[in-house]
């Protein structure tokens, strides 16, 4: 059976997500995306420059029809304004899986969970299939699900700040409490967080700034592929027990 | 002569100033945007893009055009 990435019904390939944000240039970008393997990339929705009609456009670099596009609230502090945003995604072309990200904090960027829970109601009984960025609560992320929400996204630290995942114990009673597609989104910093996250029981890891901004973004995109397959497998698995004192790996018996 | 009568708009933030009666879809296809990879808001409201032909735009209309670009 071939252990795939399932959310809102859709199946993935990969259970690595990748932002398209923070690369030097579209090409270094789309070039980053397609060796992380990813099948599903986060996009900003923006004012088109009408003064600069040459400016390069994403869709001209990464294809619609051949990665998902998932639509992001980035930059968005209340519920209203992401509402618009992803509104507006789906008049793009019909986008219905989005991302909910409604900030509270423009220093830490924590989400407001208040208005994100409202969002994710307002959005799911629109049509909406909404992956929730939140907070590593579970009594949120129960909130989340019992609203509708089609994923729950959980930081692992603040956005962009590289820090890996800081409360293991918050995101393993979360993996336990939800059958929802559970993906580790901000806070990832190089590739063992991500072997960490899946590990953990999570389906799946969103990365942007640890791949865009790594001194060889194309090296650390294959990193992340290959540390999110490793971290799968080792959870599928089944780890061994923890023990506080030593157990010999050979035989005592027949000792000379 | 018959003096043309303008009307003025904004346009993701910018004033602009056009021929009266003129549609959105003029505007787009003035504008040289690529009506497929936008989407379009009228007085904070999407518009669908199928209607965008029969749309006459009037004095003080604020319109945004976005689109899709990098982000995390």
């Amino acid at each position: 059976m071939k252990d795939n990435l399932v959310v809102a019904k859709k199946k993935f390939n990969s259970r690595l997500i990748v932002g398209t944000g923070k690369y030097k240039n579209m090409s270094e970008c789309a070039k980053a995306i397609k060796l992380s393997g990813a099948d599903i990339v986060t996009v900003a929705v923006r004012r088109v420059n009408i003064s600069n009609k040459k400016k390069p456009l994403l869709m001209d670099y990464l294809d619609p029809k051949k990665i998902t596009y998932l639509p992001n609230t980035a930059g968005c502090f209340t519920s209203d304004d992401a509402l618009r945003t992803l509104r507006l995604a789906r008049e793009i072309g019909g986008w219905k899986l989005v991302k909910l990200e409604v900030l509270g904090d423009k220093k830490n960027l924590f989400p407001d969970m208040i208005e994100t829970l409202k969002s994710t109601e307002v959005l799911t009984k629109e049509g909406f299939s909404v992956m929730v960025y939140c907070n590593d609560d579970p009594l949120m992320a129960k909130r989340l699900e019992n609203v509708g929400a089609s994923a729950i996204m959980p930081l692992a630290a603040p956005i962009g700040s590289g820090l890996g995942i800081l409360n293991k114990v918050n995101i393993k009673i979360i993996r336990k409490q939800t059958k929802l597609p559970l993906i580790i989104d901000a806070g990832i910093g190089q590739a063992s967080d991500a072997t960490i996250a899946m590990e953990l029981g999570c389906d799946g890891v969103l990365v942007n700034t640890a791949i865009a901004k790594a001194k060889k973004p194309f090296e650390m995109a294959k990193a992340f592929k290959n540390a999110v397959i490793a971290g799968r497998m080792s959870y599928l698995s089944g780890r061994i027990e923890k023990s506080l004192m030593g157990n010999p790996t050979s035989p005592i018996k027949g000792i000379i | 002569m018959k003096k043309i009568k303008k009307i003025k708009i904004k346009v993701n933030g910018k004033i602009l100033l056009i021929v009266d009666k003129i549609t959105l879809a003029e505007l787009i296809s003035n504008l040289q945007i690529p009506l497929r990879k936008v989407a379009l808001e009228l007085n904070r409201e999407i518009i669908d893009k199928k209607k965008i032909k029969k749309l006459k735009l009037k004095n003080n209309d604020v319109i945004e055009i976005v689109h899709f670009i990098g982000g995390g």
